[in-house]
């Protein structure tokens, strides 16, 4: 209660709104863990590149009811429009859109939060469903953040114009992560997750391509087949440096590895810069690179080459990079409902290389086409507002 | 046997962990965390949008697990 007043005293006399904003961060961190702010966001996203156009809004909405109890809900819609390599080469052209509703509840016991979280997600052929358990708890001197979490998953794969098809795939996760604060300007942060699948794990729609006498382009193409188990390993490292003027840096490292072959790995590096009090600015950079599954191929010797079969670029070996610019702008609207609010724009330009995938729609001898490549724009245009 | 060196080993290092932290006591105060409770040494700013950006690299590429905002908080807030 003496913070909550601390805290509103500071907001009220001050009216600099920089200044308010550290000084409700340090009242919450004089206390023990705290449940997250109430706030609302309305986010409109959209992503163009390789032929393939996702837009579509989400909007998450979180309030606390006392001081023990925190909710949250989101709404998420993704409108796809496809005519992605895959599609151009051995199917037509599509539209498509996915649903997802989650809801979440956070319960405050002293230095532990325990995150109970339920999403939906449906499309015309494909449904999802997860619960995820997350403990947190704060511990020496609340200098350190232990968490834990489990998700479990249950996917229903459809195929359009075959109402008879119906595969199921069931999905665990299990998180540990770790934070500590290291100096008064550095925070570093570790988390682990494995994730297992077991069930029907393939594109139906996919195909792959085999060296084919026969035919008059030279190949064929036949379904993929995939394993029916997968199990994935990814260790990240993250860290983050207060500058000694306002303005910080952050470094990420990641490295994955899966029981299918693919290993990777990606390094990012972002710079954030508040300009007067009321705008911030983000830049970061994003290098990541894979290699392929040991089942991926771009062009088998023959028709069933091997037990398992896949030309899924995902799979394959690549390089991508992102740049991605940001920008903040703080407003106090004079509404009685609303303490504060924000416009948040953000572009990611991100460019794919692929090494062992080749562009079918470019000339060449069979197996030597053109490798493919591609670019793509995302941009996030939202309104946060807190209350 | 190498079962036991496995369990022996774990346990030399969990008591030595044990023992060195044993004398450590939180060396950043709460007064002296200001600026790490600023907005801008969040990794996850902004939910709806780190969610989002989760999104799009998960969609294409092979890698997933370990994303951005998993893991717990800064320690700070």
């Amino acid at each position: 209660m003496v913070q909550k007043m601390v805290r509103a005293v500071v907001v009220a006399v001050t009216n600099q709104k920089r200044l308010a904003i550290v000084f409700y961060g340090l009242s919450l961190s004089l206390q023990a863990a705290v449940l997250p702010e109430d706030r609302a966001d309305a986010l409109y996203h959209s992503y163009d590149g390789g032929g393939v156009e996702v837009t579509g809004p989400s909007v998450l909405v979180r309030k606390g009811f006392g001081e023990n109890v925190s909710v949250s809900a989101n709404y998420y819609v993704d409108s796809i429009s496809s005519a992605s390599i895959d599609v151009v080469t051995t199917a037509s052209r599509y539209s498509e859109e996915r649903t997802e509703h989650s809801v979440g509840i956070d319960y405050l016991h002293a230095d532990t939060i325990m995150s109970l979280g339920m999403t939906r997600s449906t499309e015309n052929d494909y449904e999802a469903n997860t619960t995820s358990f997350n403990l947190t708890q704060e511990v020496f001197g609340n200098m350190t953040t232990v968490s834990m979490g489990y998700s479990i998953g249950s996917d229903t794969v459809g195929k359009r114009d075959d109402a008879s098809f119906s595969k199921d795939v069931k999905r665990h996760h299990f998180r540990v992560g770790l934070s500590q604060i290291m100096t008064k300007n550095t925070l570093l942060g570790l988390s682990f997750e494995t994730i297992s699948d077991e069930g029907y794990l393939n594109n139906p729609y996919r195909s792959v391509r085999y060296i084919d006498s026969g035919s008059a382009i030279g190949y064929s193409y036949e379904s993929e087949v995939y394993p029916r188990t997968r199990t994935s390993n990814a260790a990240a490292l993250r860290g983050l440096y207060y500058l000694p003027y306002r303005a910080s840096l952050h470094a990420e490292y990641r490295a994955f590895q899966d029981s299918w072959g693919i290993a990777a790995n990606h390094i990012q590096l972002g710079y954030t810069h508040p300009y007067q009090s009321d705008w911030i600015f983000d830049l970061k950079y994003r290098l990541y690179s894979q290699t392929r599954a040991d089942f991926y191929s771009d062009l088998f010797a023959f028709s069933q080459a091997q037990n398992f079969l896949a030309r899924d670029k995902e799979l394959s070996t690549f390089d991508s990079s992102t740049i991605s610019l940001g920008v903040s702008y703080e407003i106090t609207p004079d509404w009685s409902l609303i303490d504060r609010a924000s416009i948040n724009f953000k572009y990611d330009r991100i460019v794919f290389d692929y090494k062992d995938f080749r562009d079918l729609s470019q000339s060449g001898a069979v197996g030597s086409e053109p490798l493919y490549n591609f670019s793509a724009d995302v941009i996030q245009l939202y309104f946060s507002a807190w209350y | 046997m190498s079962g036991r060196w496995i369990k022996n080993i774990v346990l030399s290092i969990f008591m030595v962990v044990l023992t060195a932290c044993s004398g450590l006591e939180p060396w950043v105060l709460p007064y002296e965390r200001s600026n790490l409770a600023d907005p801008i040494m969040s990794l996850s700013r902004d939910p709806v949008s780190s969610s989002y950006s989760n999104h799009v690299y998960q969609a294409r590429e092979g890698a997933r697990g370990a994303e951005n905002g998993q893991g717990g908080g800064c320690g700070c807030n």
